[in-house]
């Protein structure tokens, strides 16, 4: 048979790696179709709603609930009380604390769920609500971290003060664990006889993922066969699944868990929330479906919060510029229950990476975690565990230094960045870097905006600014980071005993397409799309004819969600190898059809030709057709495949950003007249895709450095709790990103992907906060707290004498 | 309280429906006509998911009761485009990566639509402050004004051949 | 966010509304645009057990310039101020402001007579249309009468208006005043931080009348006259545009809240104030 399409052709066809393949997900979507939690409407479900507390920190004296169940429609409303018997009214978190479901005996955080009314609708649920009378006695609310670690007021009564945590002893009632990494005494030795020492405190303030779609849950009791099937918006059904059978007692295998559509989840549905524990109770026991979804202000006050980090870094270096070592100390404020979502074995997820991209010879990081009276959470919002917070602290340390050595920022990082063959490349802080380019892509990004041109304009305004000519000043930001992502291997890293392997399972069609289930879970990153086209280049199969399904326990593989950057490196590479699998077998059934020897044939994009004759081949169609109607001796029938992969190790996405800002001195409005972003993420699958994420990525980065914040008053009242103060921008108020690239492989991964869909955030949140702090650089100023809302910066100028 | 019939036209289909007054318009849509294409993202009118067009204005779902939407034209995502034929602006989201997980999508295309009725030539900063009122998470906004800007090109190509 | 039951009214005529607002008292509350009530009824922090929505009172709806007068009903929203032309040649000030007003959406429900009724001091319109000197019509039990927006705020949420009473109409000289209204705002859909409204007329390069006036900066909208007075028969140099400020800061009365400190909105104040007095001056 004469071959009428080019090899080009085929490649194309296939719209593999590389290829900006227009998204599966977007006819769906475009036309109201996606399906989301809200969206389940199961016959005769009843709604659940919460009793929350007004206040901070109280006693919970009486619930009374008789007005309550005497509203008709009123099914249940359930409080510790009718959980306790189920041993359900604590539950654990994935920090190995645990968290009260329902109040039991004492309220924790303004917001916390004391008791859930389920009724026929969300009208008389609401009703209901407001008639449960709860008599409090306030107690001393303390919402600085500092002030909980000297307060003999015991926020967490249920615990032994005497006994370690999860993670180690305990120092006071109010602190959770101290987690330490590198070498204390040698870092503090190389500081002491420094050339030169910068230090600084940092707070990275309180914020929260805040998807647009908030969280819920349906649950559906079927008492007839014993089987509960939750719906849910979770970032990690599979564990979800385990975490139900082990509280429920409900055998896993009569648990199904559904990750319907989600709509954005940035950290937020990593958790495990009352209002799924009370939504399946209440399918227990009033027998029929249950539905739970938050509202934006109990998304806001109560479930999973980002950061809240107070960072204390001393940085020590030559004369000439060379780092020579880093300390870092935080106290990071957890709220009332330890629910961080990171590995097992990190309580302060990869806040070690905090060395960055640069070569540091010796290093120290301590970690406290305190109680305080806030909402529990600190999951990653659009990053790797903790990483914003670690990329945030050195990118502030290297500018710091950069004041204190009178040195330009760009040339302090370039001196100290881990060289090319450097790599891979053992941090001092125990990490083994993969593989980087950092002179490379820096080179390129500051060629790229022209930096000494920009320079010398901000310095003419800074001339001009002192000539009182002007009344706004200029900012250049930079950042540089290197993620960690992809947890992870199994050896370190597991959620709750679970190990952070991911999954994939093909079948190929008689006719040449293929399903492939992933244990993972898109929540608008396009996997659908993406993983097709890892399989196809794999597998020879367009991608188009390709259908991937993730986020039903019943039929996809085991895996541990989707957050932290993990799909693509871990679930992706599972993609990769059973692929190859697939491969392996499609190899012999193509020998066999071409009556050579297996190793006679060679995989050629979408067939097996043989070696030197390529005009025989069998293509992936033919041999996936032979595998089902035809006996191949020594072969099973059929084309299917399974890989649990466990990464040998973690991936370093790097990038380097570049913004520049103009401020208004008098008023404090920033204007960001240029963004340049240079990712590296390794190979790159979708550019389209990459380029979407990181805009999305930016524009949250953004958002969190310039205004996002969830605030408290001295009452533990949550001041930030709408979208009217909660600072999410709209179209008006974000810019046009330049998006640029360099690709260095990661040479663990099987296709060399490293992930992406975090590296904006991490890297954003420090160039856009860099910009204002550089604005202000030549008028004295050296490090001033995000968030750089408008009355912040006016308040960094005020300071700084500039309204005099 | 009184439940009252309310009578509407919905994608071009008269609808009635009864409903308790302080029934929204956005549950009514979506739990009573089953119209789930517009969403929930805030109660406060802020996030514009919940958007649908109204007798030709483009409305927050959210903060009007159904009852008030008694006698008015209401179209919904459901009532642009099919999946044969999809409207210009839905092509052009998926041409231009415009959307990602979809939950703010609905609700921005439903206002993109009004806007290139009332402004068919719009710049960019035209569209940027004409969608101001629809928040997105996922995608940085550069591509969704990248598919609106497109599509009116597209819109206004059509119109100039069919003259 | 559930509102509290309640009974719906839709009166065809303002006689109708009337007598609703009449027969349940204290517990009935109109509702225009609805994007402020609205949202407080979803946060249970209003309780209206009878809404009367005023949407088809015809007479209540439409701009009309006459002989020197601009009248305006009060059903008409901010998208219909901002599009219509003759209102735009005569009080171009109100198209300027009404687009920093919330977002498109909110502009096609929001009206002119509930943000100028509800005596949200976050709201715009109040200061803008005391800066025009405007004349709100109420209609009662006990017939209409004229209140002047400089004299219709009393406190946050309390105004002139009595429980039986509607805003019906708005009116105002036509000006062509040079104008400016100067908003601070974190973000698209926010209250302002300090927002101001100026009208100047000028003649022989000296300014014959000034008016200017601030909203959120104090818990009623801040006619300042000092502040006028401070720029008549100056050319607006330097000298009086200090002046203007330092009396326009005098009036106000901002507090604390997630925008900021006091110090810090006092300060933006100033640099609103002296910005829109600027522009106006170079627009008269």
């Amino acid at each position: 048979m004469k071959d009428e399409v080019t090899r080009e052709e085929r490649v194309t066809n296939l719209k593999g790696l590389g290829s900006s393949r227009k998204r599966v997900e977007d006819a769906r979507f475009t036309q109201g179709k996606g399906h989301y939690v809200d969206d389940i409407n199961l016959p005769g479900m009843l709604t659940g709603d919460f009793v929350r507390s007004p206040y901070a920190h109280a006693r919970v004296k009486s619930i009374n609930i008789d007005a309550a169940m005497a509203l008709d429609g009123v099914v249940a409303v359930l409080t510790a009380k009718d959980l306790e018997p189920l041993s359900l009214h604590w539950m654990p978190t994935l920090a190995g604390d645990k968290q009260m479901v329902l109040a039991d005996g004492k309220v924790l955080f303004q917001g916390q769920e004391v008791a859930f009314v389920v009724a026929k609708d969300r009208y008389i649920a609401a009703d209901a609500v407001d008639l449960v009378e709860v008599e409090y006695e306030e107690l001393p609310v303390i919402v600085d971290p500092f002030k909980s670690l000297q307060s003999d007021v015991v926020l967490r009564e249920d615990l032994d003060p005497t006994a370690p945590g999860a993670h180690g002893p305990r120092k006071h009632h109010n602190h959770i664990f101290t987690w330490e990494a590198g070498d204390e005494e040698g870092t503090n030795a190389v500081i002491d006889d420094a050339d030169v020492v910068a230090t600084e405190e940092m707070y990275y303030h309180r914020t929260h993922p805040c998807p647009l779609e908030p969280c819920g849950s349906v649950a559906s009791m079927d008492k007839v066969n014993g089987k509960l099937t939750l719906y849910g918006t979770f970032q990690a059904p599979h564990v979800v699944r385990t975490v139900a059978s082990l509280l429920s007692g409900i055998e896993e295998h009569n648990i199904r868990v559904v990750s319907p559509d989600i709509g954005g989840g940035f950290g937020n549905k990593v958790g495990v929330y009352p209002g799924y524990v009370c939504s399946i109770v209440a399918s227990i026991v009033t027998g029929v479906p249950v539905k739970w979804v938050e509202d934006r202000m109990e998304n806001l006050m109560s479930t999973a919060f980002a950061r809240d980090y107070w960072m204390k870094g001393k940085i020590s270096a030559t004369k000439e510029g060379k780092i020579t070592g880093l300390h870092c100390h935080v106290t990071a404020d957890h709220g009332a229950f330890d629910a961080c979502a990171d590995p097992t074995k990190f309580p302060a997820g990869f806040m070690s990476i905090c060395t960055g991209s640069y070569d540091i010879p010796i290093a120290y990081l301590g970690v406290d975690g305190v109680y305080t009276n806030k909402a529990p959470g600190g999951v990653s919002y659009r990053c790797s565990f903790r990483v914003t917070e670690a990329v945030y602290f050195i990118e502030r340390m290297i500018e710091v230094l950069a004041i204190e050595l009178n040195m330009d920022a760009a040339e302090l990082r370039r001196i100290n960045f881990i060289k090319k063959e450097q790599f891979p490349y053992d941090s001092a802080l125990g990490w083994e870097y993969d593989s980087g380019d950092y002179h490379t892509a820096w080179d390129k990004a500051l060629k790229a905006v022209d930096y000494e041109g920009l320079r010398k304009e901000q310095a003419e305004r800074v001339a001009a600014f002192k000539r009182g000519e002007t009344r706004t000043i200029m900012g250049i930001g930079l950042s540089f980071f290197t993620e960690i992502v992809g947890a992870g291997p199994v050896k370190n890293c597991d959620i709750l005993g679970m190990g952070m392997f991911d999954s994939c399972e093909i079948r190929i069609h008689p006719t040449g397409s293929a399903i492939a289930r992933l244990g993972t879970i898109s929540q608008g990153q396009g996997h659908a799309t993406t993983f097709a086209q890892i399989l196809a280049s794999e597998i020879g199969i367009p991608a188009d004819s390709i259908t991937i399904e993730e986020g039903d326990t019943d039929t996809a593989p085991y895996g541990l969600g989707t957050y932290g950057s993990r799909s693509t490196p871990v679930a992706g590479a599972a993609t990769a190898m059973a692929g190859r699998k697939i491969r392996a077998k499609a190899q012999m059934i193509a020998a066999y059809l071409l009556e050579v020897h297996d190793d006679d044939v060679e995989f050629d994009v979408d067939r097996f030709v043989i070696k030197g004759a390529p005009e025989r081949f069998k293509t992936m169609g033919e041999i996936a057709y032979a595998a089902y109607n035809q006996a191949i001796p020594g072969l099973e029938p059929g084309l299917e495949a399974v890989s649990y992969y466990d990464p040998p190790n973690m991936t370093y996405p790097f990038g380097a950003y570049v913004c520049v800002m103009d401020i208004d001195v008098d008023t404090g409005v920033p204007k960001i007249n240029r963004f340049y972003a240079l990712d590296d993420c390794g190979t790159r699958i979708n550019p389209m895709v990459i380029e979407g994420q990181i805009h999305g990525g930016l524009t949250e980065a953004l958002a969190v450095a310039l205004g996002q914040e969830i605030a408290y008053d001295d009452m533990g009242n949550c001041k930030t709790a709408t979208l009217m103060d909660f600072f999410l921008p709209t179209a008006w108020e974000v810019p046009n990103f330049e998006t640029d690239f360099t690709v260095t492989p990661s040479p663990h991964h099987p296709i060399g992907a490293k992930g992406v869909g975090e590296s904006p955030h991490v890297g954003g949140v420090p160039c856009f906060s860099n910009a204002v702090q550089d604005a202000f650089r030549p008028f004295g100023n050296r490090h001033t707290n995000m968030p750089h809302d408008h009355w912040r910066i006016w308040k960094t100028a005020n300071d700084l004498g500039m309204h005099d | 309280m009184t439940n009252q019939i309310v009578k509407m036209t919905v994608n071009g289909e008269k609808k009635e429906i009864l409903a308790e007054p302080r029934e929204l318009l956005i549950y009514v849509l979506r739990e009573k006509l089953g119209l789930t294409g517009a969403h929930v993202g805030c109660e406060t009118s802020h996030c514009g998911a919940c958007t649908v067009e109204i007798n030709g204005k483009s409305v927050k779902s959210c903060t009007m009761f159904a009852v008030q939407a008694e006698g008015t034209e209401i179209t919904t995502i459901e009532g642009l485009g099919s999946p044969d034929n999809l409207h210009v602006l839905q092509e052009n989201f998926k041409e231009h990566h415009g959307l990602q997980c979809g939950y703010c999508t609905p609700g921005m295309i439903t206002r993109a639509h009004r806007l290139l009725q009332e402004n068919p030539n719009p710049t960019e900063e035209d569209v940027r402050f004409g969608i101001s009122g629809n928040i997105c998470r996922c995608t940085g906004y550069q591509n969704i004004v990248k598919s609106i800007l497109s599509a009116a090109a597209e819109l206004n190509a059509a119109k100039e051949a069919a003259q | 966010m559930i509102t509290s039951a309640f009974e719906y009214h839709r009166p065809s005529n303002l006689a109708g509304a009337l007598t609703v607002l009449e027969e349940h008292g204290d517990d009935a509350r109109v509702i225009a645009g609805g994007h402020s009530l609205i949202p407080m009824m979803k946060l249970r922090m209003a309780d209206v057990p009878h809404l009367v929505d005023l949407q088809d009172i015809a007479d209540l709806k439409g701009i009309t310039v006459e002989v020197g007068t601009v009248t305006i009903g009060a059903m008409t929203t901010q998208h219909d101020l901002i599009n219509n032309k003759a209102l735009l040649a005569a009080a171009p000030i109100i198209h300027e402001a009404a687009l920093q007003i919330a977002d498109p959406q909110v502009r096609y429900m929001g009206t002119i007579g509930g943000n100028v009724a509800n005596g949200d001091p976050g709201n715009d319109m109040p200061g803008l249309m005391q800066c025009l000197d405007a004349t709100f019509t109420l209609v009662g039990p006990d017939g209409t009468r004229s209140v002047k927006a400089r004299e219709f705020y009393e406190a946050a949420y309390m105004t002139e208006r009595e429980d039986g009473e509607i805003l019906t109409q708005i009116s105002f000289s036509v000006t062509n005043s040079g104008f400016a209204y100067e908003k601070q705002k974190r973000k698209i859909g926010d209250y302002a931080t300090a927002a101001c409204a100026v009208l100047i007329t000028k003649e022989d390069g000296k300014v014959t009348s000034a008016s200017v006036a601030m909203t959120n900066l104090s818990d009623v909208p801040v006619l300042s006259e000092a502040a006028g007075a401070a720029l008549v028969g100056t050319s607006c140099d330097a000298i009086a545009m200090k002046a203007a400020v330092a009396a326009a800061l005098q009036d106000i009365d901002p507090t604390e809240d997630n925008r900021g400190p006091v110090e810090f909105k006092i300060h933006v104040a100033g640099i609103i104030i002296s910005r829109a007095i600027a522009r106006a001056w170079s627009r008269a």
